[in-house]
């Protein structure tokens, strides 16, 4: 094959259980891709001689016949998940030079599989944001540009290393963290695949925390194949998590070709917003159509506390993010201010210097909405929408066994175009965020191009535990997209 | 409800957040829109709707009451700034 690193998961898996390739030569052409790829800083850290050693490793596992799921195939890491021996940052000041002990649950359950790990991408600090502009460690770059322009796009976020990564070629697969859409928005604005899972499917254990009830780990691929080969490996019940969930994690890819025949999929009404771009609407039937021509049911369903759930999501996630950020005070990890005067100086200088300008307002926000005198009127009440938003979900699934909407309101944007607004900025997540506070599964497929040649996805929301049903759809959505583009390579020239 | 200069310094004073002078007055004003915004939860009406505590319906798993890690200070002490033998160093708390 003439360029290895444009293969997808399941193909190069494929050639190395065939011995057509070695993993030495794949991840050497993925060393070499990254270093070419420095101008889209999809990487904070870079591996390189670490990723040749465990390649070298790989391949005499296979010259002798022991094999991992993942044998060989190198991929990338979003910097929220701690890697014993890497440093890892969560994109944070605060953590510029933290250096785990411990290796986390999903990572770990890579490696056992035999996986390759090339380096630690970028992300928004502390994974809070939508287009990757809130890292210490600089902006993204988006790898597609529009049509007959070169001006820089982000890459979505807050997983926008992790899809820049995918998008260009600079890995087989990487793995991302979904708190509101951090996956499934970036994977749709790179023409990429993106999947959250239930709730409790993926162990927390070992990732950054922002906000506990709400974060789930997965898997950003260049096909829904490739998604459902690594959610199989990242999975797992995991003593270390009491919130990850004692439930056979089925094989996926085995799953995958069964057919849409008879499947019910629900069109909430609720998500054909006022404003909306027609290309979104237009795109959205198209994939209504799709599924119907592969012999789906249609079906018209409601979900009506959707507007409510960005606003619900600004109280519940900043509340926990308050919380489980309040650990980091200079004293036993992280940033340390100099030339404090006593102990409360140095926490609030330590964390004053160290968190970054959307983090502090995230805090600040927490704070409120948990203290006397405003808890009921805030925290309680959202959690109490969160209820009705499940419950939605819930009465719209006696209708249909997955719903189908679009998965962004309108493709890439420009660097700074929306960093003057945070509300604007939240908007980004308007039509992934309901399956976080309802803790359902979701997956970003890429469905097509805007006007303007920059991608389009589309998302297939499944019920609880039910991703195999949910990847069955993305499947079909694939197919009949037959979503072929990729970007120029503008920054390897 | 108004988020006000005070306000953003009270709530920084309790999030242990140094925000400088200058920044109160524009914090405010970014606090502002977003809890306007937010206003709107209380078109809905909650009453006798359960806050969530679980957003997947799963009893916690028991486990015994045992030891099943530790002994790894030196681990621990890897990333203490200033730490020393095994201690994390705070400025002085008592006179």
């Amino acid at each position: 094959m003439s360029d290895l690193t444009a293969m997808t998961l399941a193909e190069a898996r494929d050639a190395i259980r065939a011995k057509t390739i070695s993993s030495r030569e794949l991840t050497g052409a993925f060393v070499s891709a990254i270093e070419k790829a420095r101008p889209l800083n999809a990487f904070i850290t870079e591996a390189a001689e670490n990723a040749l050693l465990t390649a070298d490793a790989a391949d005499k596992r296979i010259a002798s016949g022991q094999m991992g799921a993942l044998e060989g195939l190198p991929l990338a890491i979003k910097d929220l998940f701690c890697t014993k021996g890497t440093r890892t940052t969560a994109a944070s000041k605060i953590l510029g030079n933290f250096m785990p002990p411990y290796e986390s649950t999903v990572t770990q359950n890579l490696w056992d599989a035999g996986a390759v790990m090339l380096g630690k991408t970028n992300l928004d600090e502390f994974a809070m944001g939508s287009s990757n502009e809130t890292s210490a460690f600089g902006n993204v770059i988006n790898p597609w540009r529009a049509k007959n322009s070169n001006v820089n796009l982000v890459p979505g976020g807050s997983s926008g290393g992790s899809a820049a990564a995918v998008a260009a070629d600079l890995c087989l697969a990487a793995t991302g963290t979904d708190t509101g859409g951090s996956i499934r928005q970036p994977a749709a604005v790179t023409g990429r695949v993106g999947l959250k899972p239930t709730y409790g499917r993926c162990s927390r254990f070992g990732i950054v925390a922002f906000a506990s009830s709400l974060d789930q780990a997965g898997p950003m691929t260049k096909t829904v194949k490739d998604a459902a080969i690594m959610l199989k490996s990242m999975a797992s019940v995991d003593a270390k998590d009491s919130t990850s969930v004692d439930m056979e994690v089925p094989d996926y890819e085995k799953l995958l070709d069964g057919g849409i025949k008879g499947l019910r999929v629900g069109i909430p009404r609720e998500y054909r917003m006022d404003g909306a771009p027609a290309e979104i609407d237009a795109l959205w039937s198209k994939g209504a159509e799709w599924l119907k021509a592969q012999g789906a049911e249609i079906v018209d369903v409601s979900l009506p506390h959707t507007k409510y759930a960005l606003p619900t999501y600004y109280i519940v996630a900043p509340a926990e993010a308050s919380a489980n950020l309040a650990r980091y005070d200079g004293v036993r990890f992280g940033y340390r201010a100099e030339g404090v005067r006593d102990i409360t100086d140095l926490y609030e200088k330590s964390r004053g210097e160290g968190f970054g300008a959307e983090v502090q307002r995230r805090i600040l926000i927490g704070t409120y909405v948990l203290s006397a005198g405003y808890y009921d009127a805030y925290y309680s009440r959202a959690q109490k929408l969160r209820t009705l938003i499940k419950r939605d979900f819930e009465q719209a699934f006696e209708l249909c066994d997955v719903l189908l909407t679009p998965t962004t309101p309108g493709p890439a944007f420009g660097v700074g175009a929306k960093t003057s607004d945070p509300l604007e900025m939240y908007l980004q997540d308007v039509f992934t965020v309901t399956v976080n506070l309802a803790g359902l599964p979701g997956i970003s497929v890429p469905a097509g191009l805007s006007e303007n040649g920059l991608p389009l996805g589309l998302q297939v929301i499944g019920k609880a535990f039910d991703e195999a049903t949910m990847l069955r759809a993305a499947r079909a959505v694939e197919m009949a997209a037959d979503f072929k583009h990729s970007p120029a390579r503008w920054w390897s020239v | 409800m108004s988020v006000d200069k005070d306000t953003v310094r009270r709530i920084a004073k309790l999030a242990r957040l140094a925000v400088p002078e200058s920044r109160l007055e524009p914090m405010a004003g970014e606090l502002n829109g977003i809890f306007q915004w937010v206003e709107m939860l209380g078109e809905v009406n909650v009453e006798g709707v359960p806050a969530m505590t679980s957003v997947v319906a799963q009893k916690l798993r028991w486990r015994q009451d045992k030891v099943t890690d530790g002994n790894q200070a030196d681990a621990l002490m890897i990333n203490a700034p200033g730490g020393e033998d095994h201690f994390f160093v705070v400025p002085k708390v008592h006179e």
